[in-house]
């Protein structure tokens, strides 16, 4: 039940990936875009990381893209045209693509050596408590240096706002 | 097996009610304004226009089902579908009612307890956004476009405010499974005031309810935040290009999440099913004692002489009326239907809210609106989380 779940939802987020890139109109994009981070937390939640998963459909499915959706409509994108491709990407892109794959796999198998098959449902430290008992005391410090970046973000993003309109 | 047959059958159970409902919270909302406005409602399809739901949905059905040639056809048939089905999903992890037992089978009367179940319904609910927005850029009109962003502005920024007037009462119920939340709202202060979060200590959440309120209107796309379908500057908003069945979708959409956000108030505030005061005090008593009370309202007005035209229907209903009320002394009825009906009055009763200030409050300005949710209701809902916060931390 689990691995058929995986399979289906894994194949999702991957045609949504490739969808995003091959869709023309930006709202058609988009919204491929949500459904990969909708399969994503549907992988986080099979893994047991019930948290992580409700975490990624309302910060990512639920806030972010809605805000890009939102610009989209208000600046009106039209859709775009494709343009020719040029020798290089005609050469090149197809053999570079399974380089920079294999390169990927080779370095994620070099750096853990010892990394078993995932077993589904042998994770049980996803609840809410166990993430919030982490942040709080082991990851303290990075959750808060976090917290004044994403502040000082905010600032200036009003002050840069602020001088625009005076 | 047994799981499987015992879910699909809830799962039934609980499509077929909450479809009736919303079926006939439209009817009661007609009837409800139309009081409010000293008129009469809807009357003429069955007695008191108790047959009007059906006579709509027919009509919906049978209309000719429009498509506008300039539209952006996927996306236009996908956006109300994508609402309606965010609005109906978030009610299958709400609470109605404790464990029961029937035909020896034990169950909860919740379709899913899932452990983060506050969660998915905020997850749920924010999803719900881009039936809206999609629905208002695909209809290629600028009605339509200006609905849609309004609403999506609208529906983010109240969400803030939402989500941290959810978290405060968390505070207090430390889980995040709804069944506990109704759980730890159990038992009575002073032998008769109730431990709802509205009322616990050591902070109750009176502030957290009513940021809560505020904030559900305006998720709800309701009277005085209905911005996005405000008819004299919109025509009708994001929905304008769309007819018969698709039409019928986002007016569904619209009901279930009013039902969804009333179920939600109740079970984060109101304790759930929880009775209101204590059975050794009588709280058993109390539905069997209402409807045998409506019973004797409809007896009487039938058989006054100068209401002829319901000299037969009424006392028909006295009688239905009377009915439940006997079938509600019964025991075993009793141990089943008693939370059913303290979670069914008030979530009752907080949509007659909703409709009653749909009958009484004029409309927002836009940019009222916006100023209203960052510059007060945001902060309030921020002091109110520090406060439950520091209340919690020093006293439990």
């Amino acid at each position: 039940m689990d691995v058929i779940l995986f399979l289906a939802f894994a194949a999702i987020a991957v045609v949504c990936a490739i969808n995003v890139v091959v869709q023309t109109h930006p709202i058609a994009s988009a919204l491929s875009l949500i459904g990969v981070m909708g399969s994503l937390a549907v992988l986080y939640l099979l893994l047991g990381a019930e948290f992580i998963a409700m975490a990624q459909v309302i910060v990512y499915a639920g806030a972010i893209m809605v805000l890009f959706i939102f610009v989209i409509m208000l600046l009106n994108a039209g859709a775009e045209s494709k343009s020719g491709r040029s020798l290089a990407v005609q050469l090149v892109g197809i053999p570079g693509f399974f380089a920079l794959l294999s390169l990927l796999a080779y370095s994620i198998l070099r750096l853990f050596p010892n990394a078993r098959n995932v077993h589904f449902g042998g994770f049980t430290k996803g609840t809410a408590r166990d993430i919030g008992q982490a942040l709080f005391t082991r990851y303290l410090l990075p959750f808060e240096v976090t917290s004044v970046l994403i502040l000082i973000a905010i600032i200036g993003a009003i002050v840069l706002a602020r001088k625009e309109m005076d | 097996m047994e799981f499987f047959v015992v879910s699909v059958i809830k799962a039934l159970v609980v499509a077929a009610i909450l479809m009736t409902t919303l079926a006939y919270l439209q009817w009661v909302e007609r009837k409800v304004i139309a009081h409010i406005q000293a008129r009469l409602g809807p009357s003429r399809v069955g007695p008191h226009g108790l047959l009007q739901p059906l006579a709509d949905v027919i009509k919906l059905f049978t209309k000719e089902d429009l498509l506008p040639p300039y539209v952006n056809k996927f996306f236009y048939l996908l956006a109300p579908f994508l609402a309606v089905t965010m609005a109906l999903l978030s009610i299958s992890v709400i609470p109605f009612g404790s464990q029961v037992t029937i035909f020896g089978h034990t169950t909860w009367m919740q379709l899913a307890d899932l452990n983060v179940g506050v969660l998915f319904v905020l997850a749920v609910s924010s999803l719900g956004v881009y039936g809206i927005a999609l629905a208002g850029w695909s209809s290629n009109n600028k009605y339509s476009l200006l609905g849609g962003l309004r609403s999506s502005a609208q529906l983010i920024s109240y969400e803030l405010p939402l989500s941290l007037a959810v978290a405060a009462p968390l505070l207090l119920a430390n889980t995040l499974s709804l069944r506990e939340i109704v759980e730890a709202q159990g038992g009575f202060y002073f032998g008769f005031l109730p431990r709802w979060h509205l009322f616990q200590g050591p902070m109750p959440q009176i502030v957290s309810f009513i940021i809560f309120m505020i904030a559900a209107f305006a998720e709800t796309n309701r009277i005085p935040f209905d911005l996005p379908e405000a008819e004299t500057e919109l025509v009708a908003g994001f929905h304008t290009e769309y007819s018969s069945m698709k039409f019928a979708a986002f007016f569904m959409a619209e009901y279930a999440n009013m039902v969804t956000a009333a179920s939600m108030t109740t079970t984060l505030f109101l304790g759930g099913w929880q009775p209101l005061f204590p059975v050794s005090l009588g709280s058993n008593f109390v539905a069997p004692a209402l409807f045998a009370f409506v019973g004797a309202i409809c007896l009487y007005h039938g058989l006054h002489p100068a209401r002829r035209m319901d000299r037969y229907t009424l006392p028909v209903f006295a009688l239905v009326f009377f009915l439940i009320a006997a079938a509600m002394l019964i025991p075993a009825v009793v141990s089943i239907f008693m939370p059913v009906f303290w979670f069914a009055a008030k979530t009752g009763f907080l949509l007659f809210v909703w409709i009653w200030i749909r009958g009484t409050l004029p409309r927002f300005r836009y940019d009222q609106l916006m100023s209203f949710a960052w510059k007060f209701l945001f902060p309030a809902a921020v002091l109110n989380l520090l406060a439950t916060g520091l209340m919690v931390a020093l006293f439990s």
